[in-house]
């Protein structure tokens, strides 16, 4: 049976809903903070902010603490309720969801320390610009899964799976421009390298953020995607029980 | 046929081949294959018994309607359900309990395999019924008689009268009742004189000794202590080589750990039959998921 929002707090016992519907709201929580703190890495690599970019690294703390507090939330929920079913499916897919948001934080951190290394240096008007459109595209993704995720919106979450691809396209596309530059004048390999490796990161992200779209259609429809192809994919939300 | 709507695939297809295969009673599982970690997506399984649109009546009261259900031979199969949806009663048409009261009547079949015989059916005789398929209840019943004498009961009942034989049985029967190490040394002693998972044990013994093809357990647990259900819990875990077993249970974890394939009833009908991993983490029907997760419908 789906997962419905509606459907979420209805259990004889409030307290057991409360405990749900507070697991849910502090994974949104982290989302929102971890969505913040990669668009905020993202602006100072493309201002060169230092202050901005420290603020980021500052941040990070929080989100290893809110994975464990959730991660504790989690384990409680399990031992004192045994949870069936969609209850299971919704403690579950928030367990594996805050592992791949606190890994985009860490991703997040990596691009702001990229933003320092930029603001430090010399070559501050050498912006890394060509992963721009990149992170554009990361951001997006996380934006529209946390949205799937708080609407529990297995289409969305779908759509999301799909735009995995351009993300890897984008990145491919990346690093080829970048190797062209770093053969077209060594003097930019090391510049070029560190494009290279923000590059890296907002691939990850993208695929993290899947990974959570993943989350989000087992969590709705009970079924397994991952390592599944598009088409099943497809086929197997669509279709009725 | 009306099956309940989730795995009507697996279920339903189980149920119509047996229907055409009867001799043989052999019917293939599809289980449904986009499960990962169980896609063995064809798994041959006999059958111990098949229901077919059965249901009961207590005088004017209708309290089971129209089941259909098919029992796996060597696998768990749980009922579950609130208090008064059926599932003690349908549990006691298959060694026709009900037969002791009078107005009591069965409409459909239940069909015994290999023999194909139908266990509600007029013809057939309730004792030779209860040879075959052994009964444990919600609390320990043992006779006031010695722990042999229980064990041995019904094989004296049966006509057995070698005293070596039925030491062997009733030595058998307790081993597999996880319960020969404890109560070898005081055969002779009052069954009232054990605790109460002790009890509960010896009962399944003697339902046991009898070498029944099916068990019927209702509610076993629910007046033991976690240490004598975890026991009991094993025990239905081993027995499972030698005997299929339907139990009855108000504990969803019990059927969960326990059972291989689990039922879902309400008010009298089957809503929901899938096997137990799907049941418990992915219902097809919204009343099971409100009912194993606690939410009111």
């Amino acid at each position: 049976m789906d997962t419905d929002r509606e459907n979420l707090t209805h259990h004889i016992s409030k307290s057991f809903n409360r405990e749900l519907e507070d697991l849910r709201n502090r994974v949104l929580r982290m989302g929102g903070v971890v969505e913040s703190q990669l668009t905020d890495s993202l602006n100072a690599v493309a201002n060169a902010n230092e202050e901005l970019a420290h603020s980021v690294i500052e941040h990070d703390y929080q989100l290893n603490e809110m994975e464990v507090e959730i991660d504790e939330e989690c384990v409680l929920i399990l031992a004192r309720r045994q949870p069936a079913a969609s209850d299971l499916r919704l403690v579950f897919a928030m367990m594996k969801t805050i592992t791949d948001l606190e890994r985009v934080g860490d991703e997040a951190k990596k691009i702001a320390k990229l933003a320092l290394k930029l603001a430090e240096s010399k070559l501050a008007d050498q912006r890394y610009n060509e992963i721009a459109t990149l992170g554009w595209y990361a951001s997006d993704m996380l934006h529209q899964v946390l949205d799937a995720l708080a609407r529990l919106d297995p289409e969305l979450a779908l759509e999301i799976c799909k735009k995995e691809q351009v993300v890897d396209r984008e990145y491919k596309a990346i690093m080829r421009q970048i190797i062209t530059y770093m053969m077209e004048d060594p003097r930019t390999i090391s510049r070029s390298l560190e494009a290279a490796w923000a590059a890296r990161a907002l691939e990850r992200i993208g695929d993290h953020a899947r990974n959570i779209a993943e989350n989000v259609i087992y969590l709705v429809k009970g079924k397994d995607i991952r390592h599944t192809d598009m088409e099943k994919v497809q086929d197997s939300i669509h279709r009725p029980k | 046929m009306e099956t309940p709507a989730m795995n009507r695939d697996a279920c339903g297809d189980l149920a119509d081949e047996a229907h055409n295969r009867r001799d043989s009673a052999t019917v293939k599982v599809r289980i449904d294959a986009s499960s990962r970690g169980r896609a063995k997506a064809a798994a041959k399984l006999n059958l111990k018994a098949e229901v077919k649109e059965l249901s009961f009546y207590y005088g004017d009261y209708q309290a089971l309607k129209g089941i259909n259900l098919v029992v796996p031979e060597y696998k768990v199969t749980a009922l579950i359900g609130a208090s008064g949806c059926g599932k003690s009663t349908f549990l006691r048409c298959f060694n026709r309990m009900h037969d002791l009261y009078p107005n009591n009547r069965y409409k459909g079949e239940i069909t015994l395999f290999p023999d194909a015989i139908n266990i509600v059916g007029k013809k057939v005789e309730p004792l030779e019924i209860r040879m075959r398929i052994g009964m444990v209840f919600q609390k320990p019943n043992p006779f006031p008689k010695s722990i042999y004498e229980n064990v041995a009961y019904g094989l004296r009942v049966r006509g057995v009268r070698r005293r070596s034989m039925i030491d062997d049985h009733v030595e058998h029967a307790l081993q597999q009742a996880g319960l020969w190490d404890e109560v070898k040394d005081r055969l002779d002693k009052s069954g009232l004189d054990l605790s109460g998972g002790q009890q509960q044990r010896v009962c399944i013994a003697r339902a046991l000794a009898t070498e029944p093809e099916l068990l019927l357990l209702d509610e076993p647990t629910s007046a033991l202590d976690p240490i004598a259900t975890a026991k009991i819990e094993e025990l239905i875990s081993e027995l499972k080589d030698t005997v299929t077993v339907l139990i009855v249970t108000h504990n969803m974890q019990q059927a969960a750990r326990v059972s291989d394939y689990t039922a879902f009833m309400h008010l009298g009908k089957l809503i929901e039959y899938a096997d137990t991993e799907t049941l418990f983490t992915n219902p097809g029907e919204k009343q099971t998921e409100d009912y194993i997760t606690g939410r009111y419908g």
